[in-house]
């Protein structure tokens, strides 16, 4: 008891802080690893369907991204509120898709290229006929493997 | 007097740390693309001649989706709900109905002859269609397939589809291939477009 008392009288120790730092500093660096930067800001509203039968993306620098929905809210004015092609950042018609395949293309090492993929993030309020354009132009260019972009359905 | 031990105060240093932190879980976007993989067909060369193996009837189920978002189903109105059923009886037709797909027995590699259903879907919409609804049936298009695939792996290997190896993989995947046709567009209404 008497012990006791006497460790008290000196008051609080400091805790010491110095590894909290390499802690976050820990975080940080798995977050670094495990993440990549956004590519590019999203010009069109996008909520993707649900399915069920959904698989995972396995390269996901393999993958080009096209995007279809109505412009955002501060775009409306500007474009209208029909649905539009987005590549990469900037809005764009069905004949440009060529272009940008071909560009994709070119991007990725020779021996990558067969194994581009296309993926279409279309909203789900979109009428098919812009995304039939779509991939007709696709399958012109010989851009045959595509992932329809979908949200896991609760079950 | 007493060695003298000057210690910098590294409280802020996980501060900065955090700050960074920060920074890179608002930048970074951590969640996996998900969908449905598929495979377009082929622009059909224009010098070829079109001289396409006659499909016989019985081997062709087309699903409809027309502008209202309904679905025909082998010239029948259907919901979305019965789709996979229909699907899976087109599929395996097991009590070899005249009706539904007729079989081959084909060689299949490292498992042996095994009779594979010739049965193609055809999948065809309206440019009105909502992307929706043709994911919808999409998915009930793959999720037939992948119950399938999943009943033959018990039952042959017994193991669930993603637990056989690549070769017994690629012998379920040969056996019930994915056969769904995603038609050259065309109006499936009467009226013109626009």
């Amino acid at each position: 008891m008497a012990k006791f008392s006497r460790k008290l009288k000196g008051g609080l120790p400091a805790i010491n802080t110095a590894s909290l730092s390499d802690i976050v500093f820990m975080l940080l660096f798995f977050f670094m690893l495990t993440a990549q930067v956004r590519k590019f800001e999203t010009k069109v509203m996008v909520k993707v369907p649900e399915a069920t039968e959904v698989t995972k993306l396995e390269r996901k620098d393999l993958a080009s991204y096209i995007s279809i929905g109505a412009p955002v809210l501060s775009h409306q004015a500007q474009y209208g509120d029909d649905a539009r092609v987005q590549l990469n950042d900037s809005f764009k018609e069905v004949d440009d898709i060529r272009d940008f395949i071909a560009a994709e293309r070119e991007a990725r090492s020779e021996v990558d290229r067969p194994f581009m993929n296309v993926v279409l993030k279309v909203d789900q309020n979109v009428r098919m006929g812009v995304v039939t354009d779509v991939k007709q132009e696709l399958r012109r260019c010989s851009a045959l493997k595509i992932v329809y972009s979908a949200r896991r359905a609760a079950q | 007097m007493a060695k003298q031990i000057t210690t910098i105060n590294t409280a802020s240093m996980a501060d900065i740390a955090f700050m960074m932190l920060f920074f890179f879980l608002v930048t970074t976007n951590l969640d996996v693309d998900l969908g449905l993989a598929r495979m377009l067909p082929p622009i059909p060369d224009e010098n070829q001649q079109q001289d396409d193996v006659k499909v016989n009837r019985r081997n062709v189920m087309v699903v409809l989706i027309n502008s209202q978002d309904r679905i025909l189903a082998g010239n029948q109105p259907i919901e979305i709900g019965q789709l996979k059923e229909k699907v899976r009886e087109f599929i395996l037709n097991p009590a070899d109905h005249p009706d539904l797909p007729e079989k081959e027995i084909r060689d299949v590699e490292n498992f042996g002859p095994y009779p594979i259903t010739k049965g193609v879907i055809s999948l065809q919409n309206d440019r009105s269609t909502t992307y929706d609804t043709y994911m919808r049936v999409q998915n009930e298009l793959i999720k037939a397939y992948n119950e399938i695939r999943e009943e033959f792996s018990m039952q042959q290997f017994g193991k669930p589809f993603i637990k056989l190896d690549e070769v017994e993989q690629k012998v379920v995947r040969t056996i019930y291939n994915q056969a769904i046709s995603e038609a050259e567009p065309r109006d499936v209404s009467k009226r013109a477009r626009r």
